[in-house]
């Protein structure tokens, strides 16, 4: 099991809850709401069956017979693109809007990059009844028009972030500054496994729903572990969801990073959105703009679990190109009929990659969101022939 | 024993005066000459924030200032060097986000702060929780930590911060970002009240204290004032000499509003 951090949400060195006074009692509210609410069973039984019938929980394990055989291994795909809303933030934000309405706010903030995080949001906010006002960067509403047409279909108010780099980080601080302002009634969705404690742990929780069910598929397909797990990482949510049912065993773990976006493997310890972690960051401290093809993951930071898995040699974060992302992307829907979100394109990146010399090998890979957001994007990248 | 800022804001507030302490942006155009016309103007300290990238409790104002900053080359090492050489005349406090520090190691950053003569620290992003490292470097380093309270800290927790700062306490005058507003919050008079019973500490109200007017209401409860986007506006939009008069404004008007805890 993933340990759980301490009193002062650490794990290891990696976490805390650095936020303005104004915040503190909230994230302290929160975290006895939550942990009240993860040991009640009428709690835990609701989102059960929420995620069984609204969100089509249990996702299925697809195993790629071509791709696999090209490659020389055994890739079994998690297909958390099958959730409603297409892709595994359905899972967290289900949790925390039944957390919200359980704590009585009426009203969801959200931030959100490529706007997975968003959508899951404004559908989950639909459902239960809360108002909900999601921040995006200015740039991300751009690469991500029909994502922010779809949330505002389902009732949400789109913000965009024109501060700095326009992007991911940008629209969490203007979330953040949003709920500094209106902490009494407004509960704030963190999408990913970051931000101050409770949120690392809580949405970790939430989406260890993956890696249990992706422990107990591969035990009836494989009869045992796959040897390697490997997941994107921007703040890191899939990739502890999936890490979570196999991080006790002796699986190889991989969370890949965009190479523009590559916390752990070109940061150094800092501390933003509440957190201390890896962040990519100039010598004086001022947090860096990341730069990645995929808005989900452009991201300078990451979650503090993974600094802390990182820090103990648990699991790796390797990088992978732009160029190698567009090539994963194209190969996985013309050999397997897929078209992954551009997120999960990076682990496939990886995993061609490392092909050569994983021969033989398990490869499970999660594959958190399908790419059907991303179809105008690429289809500016590759131009209207799709690259044929 | 107190520091220095503290000493000196406890002997002018038990002397009957209204404490004033302008916010100026560190690295803006302008700023040294902004800090001498505040100080020459009835400033009874300074604040000088040290932009960061990520300002997540300041508004649009602040973060254009600190966005124009850090454009024009400013580093903390830069405001540092540069504030060693400005006489004031009245202490000096930054302001600067926790990653700054975090960045430059906390007994650097301390001995850094206390060779450019600067007296104090407000980190808006280090909650009591977390303040302990750097707190212990900064008191070695004889820097004291200005710790702030919101109005949504409870009483006991509103005391257990008082206890832990040092120089004033800065009471978070509403529930938002930094920014000028049409009114003084009622949230800013309750927590000075709240604050001034918890503490004896000078109690100044900062976050959405936007004019002389609104000062002066703070003062008939409230120790002083910081007052930072309608300054940094003036800067911005004026220069320094706007923000002398701006000060002066200020100052008379606290002077004139009366004080029940003042004789």
């Amino acid at each position: 099991m993933l340990t759980a951090p301490g009193a002062d949400g650490r794990f290891g060195e990696f976490g805390g809850r650095f936020v303005p006074e104004t915040l503190v009692p909230a994230c302290l509210e929160l975290e006895r709401a939550f942990d009240d609410a993860w040991s009640d069973a009428l709690f835990r039984s609701e989102l059960s069956e929420l995620l069984a019938q609204f969100a089509g929980r249990p996702s299925i394990l697809t195993e790629c017979h071509n791709l696999g055989s090209r490659l020389g291994i055994r890739l079994i795909l998690k297909r958390e693109d099958l959730n409603h809303t297409g892709s595994h933030k359905i899972n967290n934000v289900l949790g925390q809007a039944l957390l919200a309405r359980r704590m009585g706010k009426r009203r969801m903030v959200a931030e959100t990059g490529a706007g997975q995080h968003g959508v899951a949001s404004a559908t989950a906010a639909a459902l239960l009844g809360l108002e909900c006002r999601v921040y995006m960067g200015e740039v991300d509403m751009q690469r991500q028009a029909l994502n922010v047409f779809r949330m505002r279909l389902l009732g949400a108010e789109v913000v965009p972030a024109t501060s700095g780099s326009r992007t991911l980080k940008d629209a969490v601080n203007e979330a953040m500054r949003d709920w500094v302002a209106t902490v009494e009634h407004t509960y704030y969705a963190i999408g990913s496994v970051m931000g101050p404690h409770p949120y690392p742990l809580m949405v970790r929780q939430f989406q260890s729903v993956i890696g249990d069910e992706a422990k107990a598929q591969c035990s009836a397909l494989l009869g045992r572990d796959p040897d390697v797990v490997v997941a994107c990482v921007g703040g890191g949510s899939n990739a502890i969801g999936i890490f979570s049912g196999f991080v006790d065993g002796s699986s190889r773990l991989v969370g890949v990073e965009p190479a523009g976006g590559a916390a752990v493997g070109r940061g150094v310890p800092g501390v933003v959105h509440g957190m201390r972690s890896y962040l990519m960051q100039d010598e004086h401290g001022q947090v860096q703009e990341a730069h990645s093809i995929s808005a989900g993951l452009d991201y300078p930071g990451v979650g503090p679990e993974h600094s802390h898995l990182a820090a103990t040699g648990r699991a790796e974060y390797p990088s992978v190109t732009d160029d190698e992302v567009i090539a994963a992307f194209q190969l996985m829907a013309r050999t397997e009929g897929i078209i992954p979100a551009l997120e999960c394109a990076h682990a496939l990146a990886w995993i061609v990659r490392e092909a050569p010399a994983m021969q033989g090998r398990t490869v499970l890979m999660n594959l958190s969101g399908r790419g059907d957001k991303d179809v105008a994007q690429m289809m500016d990248v590759l131009g209207e022939s799709g690259g044929a | 024993m107190s520091g220095v800022l503290e000493s000196h804001l406890r002997a002018r507030r038990d002397a009957g005066r209204a404490l004033l302490v302008p916010y100026v942006t560190g690295g803006l155009a302008g700023w040294a000459d902004a800090i001498r016309a505040a100080a020459a103007h009835g400033a009874d300290a300074i604040e000088v924030g040290i932009p960061f990238s990520d300002p997540v409790m300041d508004g649009p104002v602040i973060q254009a200032a600190s966005e124009r900053a850090l454009e024009a080359g400013a580093t903390p090492v830069s405001i540092l060097d540069e504030l060693r050489g400005i006489d004031a005349g009245v202490p000096v406090a930054v302001m600067c986000y926790y990653n700054t520090v975090h960045s430059m190691g906390h007994e650097r950053f301390a001995a850094r702060l206390a060779s450019s003569g600067v007296s104090a620290a407000i980190v808006p992003d280090l909650s009591l929780e977390e303040v302990a490292p750097w707190a212990i470097a900064a008191d070695g380093a004889g820097v004291e930590t200005v710790m702030l309270v919101a109005p949504t800290s409870p009483d006991e927790r509103l005391a257990t911060i008082a206890a832990r700062s040092r120089g004033f306490l800065y009471t978070v005058g509403l529930l938002g970002v930094t920014g000028e507003r049409d009114e003084l919050a009622s949230t800013a008079v309750a927590l000075a009240s709240r604050a001034k019973r918890a503490t004896d500490l000078p109690v100044l109200v900062g976050v959405g204290v936007s004019n002389a007017a609104q000062a002066a209401e703070a003062v008939g409860v409230a120790d002083g004032v910081v007052q930072g986007a309608s300054v940094v506006r003036r800067l911005m939009e004026h220069g320094p000499d706007a923000v002398g008069e701006y000060v002066a404004e200020v100052r008379a008007a606290i002077d004139a509003a009366g004080h029940p805890a003042r004789g």
